[in-house]
């Protein structure tokens, strides 16, 4: 017999309300429901990072995180990154310039991770960057372009001139 | 959509009480980075669920009145280590607990879980073996409070009556004041991956820093569950500082432990890697509680 639950949560910025079958990831409810098809459907196990959103200011895979969880929670998926226009924001743009992404799979899910990072206001080292993007799997582009574009967006951001590699 | 038969969701520690007592079947999910996959691969597929999720009161670190540092078993990995209690008293637990699977896996999983699954590789097991933690169990008769030793009963099995859930990791004064220590996870990869074999140790070093005071040593890894090595630890306690010390304390945890061949790593290679954790773990120990080698 399925069992439901009444969600009052927050979708990238507008305070929603969701009958959830309490059986549902959160992957689950933000595709089908909502038709946030940024968040991916990768391994589904929290290997790979695809479904990565973030829920009150951090990073979570949404494949293993129940929907009924989101309850009273803020989620924020890529969706929430465009312009009134669509536009790109600075991040997706310097993952387009940087050619970090080919079949964009791994994509919105890297973002949204750069999207904390960035926020932290905090000046990292590559070293460091390695670490915190390491909860991602990219089978296309080998991570080179993905940490320069998160790099040349954290130096951008904070008015610093991006050193010479 | 997962293969849950029921959920039931708790939002305080008596009410997960009751449910337990309730649904006798139910098994209880704290983050689920364990229970959720293993209901993908089929394991805990179409049973009952009894969330903890929703305790907030079961989040935080804090610092009692006669030092106790008190984790509770909600605590994400990641709010271990931005803990400035445990960074100022026990350094090596955030660090090790930073090892854990990758950024989203650490805001996720809990220190309960990750003690409750019983698992031998688990990134913070060694550490609080090491460190005398106490498991503060809760039930219908109220708290009952054990050494994580104890807790342990073999691969995949904890000392939880089927009416309690743990409701936080204690570690008294003595067990931290004066001690410095240090993790050493050994495994294939830097980020994603389960530990080869993983090894904790800590030592108390006198005023003058020349003598051992104290060693403690646990490994993950080393056998169905996490272990101390009481031979190891009797050998360098008391002794002076030396790199002699150091060696033969790497060379006794063979009397102690008791790896096995895996598809990760036989038991000879678990084996040599233990000795070097050992006196590496040691080594950097010392170092840090001011001692020089
Ligand atoms: C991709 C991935 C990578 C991982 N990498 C690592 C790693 O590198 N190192 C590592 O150690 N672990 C790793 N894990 C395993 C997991 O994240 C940890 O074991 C984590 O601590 C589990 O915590 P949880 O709250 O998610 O547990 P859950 O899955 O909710 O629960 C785990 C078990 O403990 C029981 N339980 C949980 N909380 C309580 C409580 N308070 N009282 C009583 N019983 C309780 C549950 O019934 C269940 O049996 C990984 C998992 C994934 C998915
Ligand atoms: S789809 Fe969620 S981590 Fe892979
Ligand atoms: S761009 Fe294809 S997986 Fe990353």
């Amino acid at each position: 017999m399925a069992q439901y639950k009444l969600i009052h949560w927050n979708l990238n910025g507008k305070d929603v309300e969701t009958m959830v079958d309490v059986r549902a990831s959160l992957t689950d409810v933000l595709r089908n429901d909502y038709r946030m098809t940024s968040v991916k459907k990768g391994c589904e196990v929290g290997e790979c990072g695809a479904c990565n959103v973030i829920i009150d200011g951090e990073c979570f895979n949404s494949c293993i995180y129940l929907a009924v969880w989101a309850d009273g929670k803020h989620v924020r998926t890529l969706e929430s990154l465009l312009g009134p226009n669509g536009e790109l924001s600075d991040i997706q743009q310097a993952f387009v310039d940087e050619a970090a992404i080919q079949c964009g799979f791994c994509t919105p899910g890297f973002i949204m991770t750069a999207v904390e990072i960035l926020e932290s206001g905090k000046l990292y080292s590559d070293e460091e960057l390695r670490k915190l993007l390491s909860g991602h799997l990219c089978r296309c582009t080998g991570y080179q372009n993905i940490l320069r574009a998160v790099k040349k967006t954290m130096y951008r951001r904070l008015g610093k001139e991006l050193p010479a590699e | 959509m997962y293969d849950i038969k029921a959920l039931y969701e708790a939002q305080s520690v008596g009410e997960a009480v009751s449910l337990r007592l309730e649904h006798p079947d139910a098994h209880i999910i704290a983050g689920g980075s364990d229970v959720l996959i293993k209901m993908r691969e089929g394991k805990l597929a179409g049973c009952e669920l009894i969330s903890i999720y929703g305790i907030d009161a079961l989040r935080g670190v804090a610092l009692e009145d006669d030092g106790t540092i008190r984790i509770g078993s909600l605590t994400s990995f990641s709010h271990i280590t931005k803990s400035p209690i445990i960074q100022e008293h026990i350094n090596v637990l955030g660090e090790a607990v930073d090892q854990v699977g990758g950024p989203q896996i650490r805001n996720i999983g809990t220190i309960g879980g990750n003690t409750c699954n019983g698992v031998t590789s688990a990134d913070s097991a060694s550490t609080l073996l090491a460190w005398d933690a106490i498991v503060e169990l809760t039930g219908k008769e109220g708290v009952r409070r054990l050494p994580i030793r104890d807790f342990y009963i073999k691969a995949g099995v904890v000392d939880l009556h089927p009416d309690e859930i743990q409701t936080a990791i204690l570690i008294p004064k003595e067990a931290y004041a004066g001690y410095q220590g240090h993790y050493i996870k050994y495994a294939m990869r830097n980020a994603m991956d389960i530990a080869t074999t993983g090894c904790s140790v800590n030592v108390k070093l006198s005023a003058d820093k020349k003598t051992m005071e104290d060693v403690r040593i646990a490994y993950g890894v080393a056998g169905p569950v996490p272990m101390r090595c009481p031979t190891a630890e009797a050998l360098a306690k008391g002794k002076a500082v030396s790199a002699e010390v150091v060696e033969a304390f790497g060379q006794a945890v063979l009397e102690d432990i008791n790896p096995r061949d895996s598809w990760r790593a036989s038991k000879a290679f678990r084996q040599h890697i233990a000795v070097e954790l050992a006196k590496r773990a040691l080594q950097k120990s010392i170092e840090l509680a001011g001692g020089a080698l």
